[in-house]
């Protein structure tokens, strides 16, 4: 990286010097430049200056490129992923042809058809099947990346598999919020924007029994390998959006539309850090929406595990109920005795010690 | 016959209207119904915001690029927006991002560059005295000019100007709650906003009716420079989109004080629950890129029409494909208004819409892809001048070019899943549309700067201002897209919160440091523009060898542009280097009966045609009533 640097800033001092010595003719010329009225001013540097920047920059693209590509994601982590992944290089390859080809003739051009003394234009206005054909072409290419662009976007944004693992995250200034659908019925519970307050922060909607079991998680996500996951995305105050770099996911937060992104990611966060040498390493997950202040620091870890040490996990957690068994009032007595099964061990009676065991556990929603 | 009656009768009234209003200095030059003045106030105005728009730029790459260094040399400017600590305030980041979109898009862009060019070249080029509605023309330029003092206003707010991102996208924008810049600063924002597109209407119905009405004898619409076919186009795309973006910014307006809900819905902000339901942020994004879309279309035409006739005349050469330039403008103003949608690819629209819109946007590339190989056919074989405005044109096309390709990347919904809002996009639409009208509107005062002024600009501190602007540009946005493809996300403070935004901090770094030197470049420019003013080299009437009717005109050309008649045209405006002929031009008011050395066969037939325009309504302004 500082080599690219290093370079660019030499590339950009070596024409800024060529320009600046050009400079200097100038001061010296200002007056002495309208002598020769017939031959432009400058016109031959100027045209061996576009050459010089062809070669330049053809080198400095490609030099440039070689450094950056080390600190580009690598490979993508999800199945969709590797497709847009090597589709984007697949058009990126096409589009380099072109933009060196065109710009090789802007600049190539230039030099070549300088004005020089005695030589006249050729008066040349139109040819209809040089016109046909690079209409055409251009067509046909675009044709070939719609479609197979179309048939990617289809497939990353068909419906999920029947058997997901659905997971609800909902942004808010300036965090997200993860809701698990439980370890019992798998379902989320339905949720309520006005049920929200200090500590339901998701609005969970405690007349709905499928929200009994769901738990709450605000540092990370943990979600298994090679099995389809439903993000379900919403946002509870302004726009966010919840980008997932090295699963190529990105999707929307917005408040009072619920959306949707499945993806199956199929490394696990200890492979990706073998494969990267890095032990450190975690999958992130960012926003992309501006949303106030704190918008650039909207972090979120995402752990993708096994199978196995995933249902670990996600047993070993406190469904909300059991972190604030106080919501138990809100629970419609009918549905009292299957809400109890969720409640901390030795059902509280008094909300003393319901609070106490709340604040227990809050550390890890905080 | 009629002719000279006609023609003795002009002179009655040309003596006649000379004489009547001696304007004072208020009228002349302040409240100006002269398209020429109106032309150079819209410029100044533009280059002012230009300037300010630059340097808010370089003001948040000194954060991105550098964001440990202590600035609190920049305290006397910014004041209580650099904390103790010397650093930047966030919110204030997020206002100068948004200010400086905002200014560059609708203040430099639109306004500078549309406003500038189409009031100045319209009548000049088409052989008209003046606008249709001198009046309104006035109008929209003090419209725009308070739309501007409005704006800047903001700029000095305890809680800033607005913030939310040049979109404004709502809730953030309509929450004054949910961010500082929504406050009093978004307020002043929508004001300003509303009262610049009463502006951009006022002008856009002047530009059409002058265009449709106030062509000179023989001006057909087959023989309209490129230029004015570029305004034209650009003035009906402003007409149609600008409207709905005002009612999208009176929507929103109506959300942030009426309590209306259009959109907002279940909210949950600062501790309470907003009662607003059934709202959708998701329309205000339609109506926007509504607007949004067309809107880069607005910025760009005008400067592929600009370079158009700027390449024709410095190749020396007739411009390639004539029609097929007005058919793929065509073609790019109508797509312009049905591909507004892959702006939201991934706002969770429905995917099948989704799709429509990647078809439709991708097939913009065909009639812009014809573009670009036209100007580099009128290069091949010609004979080319590097003026300043050519340089800057070649540059154009070189942008538009490079910026388009990716668009090619961007519009794939596929592929934007991972692209959408990274810096990927910022380098895209930096290159083809941000730089690429920035260099019309530089080719464009270059070129015409002697009509303007009648003296001329410093002609190699031109090439050096290119030079170093056009490197300058490449190493700032070239390097982008690597940013972007390592899924940099847009609109970060710092990118420190992040492990896969811990790297390119050195990129960024020469990022900015290039930002820097293009921004100091551009100094070059604001310097030889304003000494040539005054003390420029006196220009003679046709410095460029020009075809067009402007140059036709006297070197300062007075109210009426013209002395005695309107020019007639007898052919189209790009009879460069025609074989035969003696001179490398035959301007447009030449007739063919005076170069049958040169004509071509079909050319030889429109002889017998030119008694027929010259016993044409004189269409004068001066002569009919109005």
């Amino acid at each position: 990286m500082t080599y690219i640097v290093g370079i660019l800033i030499v590339v950009f001092l070596g024409l800024t010097i060529l320009v600046v010595s050009r400079l200097q003719n100038v001061l010296k010329g200002v007056d002495a430049g309208s002598e020769d009225s017939s031959k432009p001013e400058g016109n031959s540097w100027n045209a061996w200056m576009f050459m010089a920047f062809l070669v330049l920059s053809f080198v400095g693209f490609i030099w440039s490129y070689y450094s950056a590509e080390k600190d580009f994601l690598p490979e993508a982590s999800s199945i969709h992923g590797r497709r847009t992944d090597d589709l984007f290089w697949f058009s990126m390859a096409i589009l380099t042809i072109a933009f060196f080809i065109v710009n090789f003739l802007i600049f190539y051009f230039s030099w070549k058809y300088q004005y020089k003394k005695g030589n006249k234009a050729t008066f040349y206005p139109e040819n209809h099947k040089l016109e046909l054909i690079w209409t055409v072409i251009p067509a046909i290419v675009m044709a070939l990346l719609v479609f197979t662009g179309w048939k990617a976007w289809s497939d990353i944004t068909s419906d999920a598999p029947k058997d997901s693992e659905v997971f609800e995250i909902m942004g808010k200034q300036f965090g997200w919020y993860v809701r698990y659908p439980g370890v019992d019925n798998n379902k989320l519970g339905n949720y309520n924007y006005k049920l929200i307050d200090s500590q339901n922060e998701m609005g969970l909607d405690l007349s709905d029994e499928n929200s009994f079991d769901d738990f709450i998680s605000v540092s990370e996500l943990h979600v298994p390998v090679d099995k389809p996951v439903l993000l379900k995305i919403r946002a509870r105050d302004v726009l966010h959006s919840v980008f997932i770099p090295h699963m190529r996911v990105k999707m929307d937060a917005v408040p009072g539309m619920p959306t949707k992104f499945w993806f199956i990611p199929d490394k696990t966060t200890a492979e990706m850090r073998a494969e990267l040498g890095n032990s450190s390493f975690d999958y992130e997950i960012a926003c992309t929406e501006v949303c106030g202040r704190g918008h650039f620091a909207m972090r979120l870890r995402l752990i993708v595990e096994d199978e196995a040490s995933y249902r670990k996990w996600c047993a070993e957690q406190k469904t909300f109920l059991e972190t604030y068994p106080e919501y138990l009032a809100k629970v419609p007595d009918n549905l009292k005795p299957k809400a109890m099964k969720y409640m901390p061990e030795a059902a509280p009676s008094d909300s003393t010690t319901a609070q106490t065991t709340g604040i227990g556990t809050t550390a890890s929603f905080r | 016959m009629s002719a000279v009656e006609t023609g003795i009768h002009a002179d009655v009234q040309h003596e006649e209207h000379v004489h009547h209003d001696p304007l004072n200095f208020w009228r002349k030059y302040v409240f100006s119904e002269d398209h020429k003045i109106i032309a150079k106030q819209y410029l100044i105005t533009g280059i002012f915001w230009a300037m300010i728009g630059i340097a808010m730029s370089v003001v948040f790459r000194l954060q991105l690029g550098f964001p440990q260094a202590d600035i609190s040399w920049l305290r006397p400017v910014l004041g209580q927006w650099i904390d103790e600590a010397g650093k930047l305030d966030p919110n204030f980041y997020l206002a100068l991002v948004t200010m400086h979109g905002t200014i560059m898009v609708f203040f430099v862009l639109t306004a500078g560059l549309s406003g500038t060019f189409s009031n100045f070249l319209i009548p000049l080029q088409i052989g008209a005295r003046d606008m249709a509605s001198g009046f309104l023309n006035m109008l929209s330029y003090w419209f725009f000019f308070t739309a501007s003092v409005i704006m800047f206003a903001s700029l000095f707010l305890q809680t800033g100007p607005a913030a939310g991102g040049w979109v404004v996208y709502p809730p953030l924008s309509a929450l004054p709650q949910a961010h500082e810049g929504s406050g009093m600063g978004m307020t002043l924002w929508l004001i300003s906003m509303a009262l610049f597109i009463v502006s951009q209407l006022l002008g856009g119905i002047n530009y059409i009716t002058t265009v449709i009405n106030l062509r000179t004898r023989g001006m057909t619409f087959s023989r309209l420079p490129l230029t004015i076919w570029a305004f034209l186009i650009t003035a009906i795309l402003g007409l149609i989109s600008f409207p709905v973006l005002l009612s999208a910014a009176l929507l929103l307006i109506f959300d942030r004080h009426f309590g209306t809900s259009f959109y907002l819905s279940e909210i949950y902000i600062g501790g309470e629950a907003l009662p607003n339901v059934g709202g959708s942020p998701i329309l205000f994004q339609h109506l926007f890129w509504f607007l949004g879309h067309p809107e880069v279309y607005i910025v760009l035409l005008p400067a592929l029409g600009i370079t158009s006739e700027i390449i024709a005349t410095n190749s020396r050469k007739p411009i390639f494909g004539y029609r097929a330039m007005i058919a793929s403008m065509l073609g790019i103003a109508f797509l312009a208004f049905i591909v507004w949608a892959h702006h939201m690819f991934v706002t969770g629209m429905n995917p099948f819409l989704g799709s429509v819109f990647m078809f439709l946007t991708l097939i913009i590339a065909v009639p812009s892809a014809v573009k670009a190989f036209n100007y580099i056919t009128t290069l091949w074989k010609g004979n080319i001048i590097f003026t300043p405005a050519m340089l800057f044109s070649i540059g154009l096309v070189s942008f538009f070019v490079t910026g388009g390709l990716t668009g090619i990347i961007l519009g794939n919904s596929a592929l934007d899943i991972q692209l959408h809002d990274t810096y990927f996009v910022v380098a895209h639409f930096h290159i083809v549309m941000g730089a690429a009208s920035a260099f019309g509107l530089f080719a464009g005062v270059y070129h015409w700067f002697p009509k303007m002024f009648g003296r001329m600009m410093n002609y190699r501190m031109g090439q050096i201002h290119f030079w170093l602007t056009f490197i300058g540009i490449y190493l700032v946005f070239f390097p982008m897209h690597y940013i972007g493809i390592a899924g940099f996300p847009r609109r970060y403070y710092q990118f420190t919160s992040f492990d896969f935004g811990k790297s390119f901090t050195d990129l960024n770094m020469f990022i900015t440091i290039a930002a820097v030197l293009s921004f100091l470049a551009q100094f070059i420019f604001v310097w030889n523009f304003f000494y040539s003013i005054f003390k420029g080299k006196k220009a003679t009437q046709n410095p460029w060898n020009s075809n067009t009717l402007e140059w036709t005109a006297p070197i300062n050309p007075g109210h009426g542009n013209w002395e005695g008649d309107i020019p007639a045209v007898y052919r189209w405006s790009y009879d460069y280097s025609k074989p035969g002929s003696a001179q490398d031009f035959i301007p447009q008011n030449i007739p063919y009966s005076q170069t049958p050395e040169s004509n071509l066969p079909h050319e030889n037939e429109q002889i017998a045609m030119e008694a027929e325009i010259e016993a044409q309504n004189f269409n004068d302004q001066f002569k009919n009533a109005h």
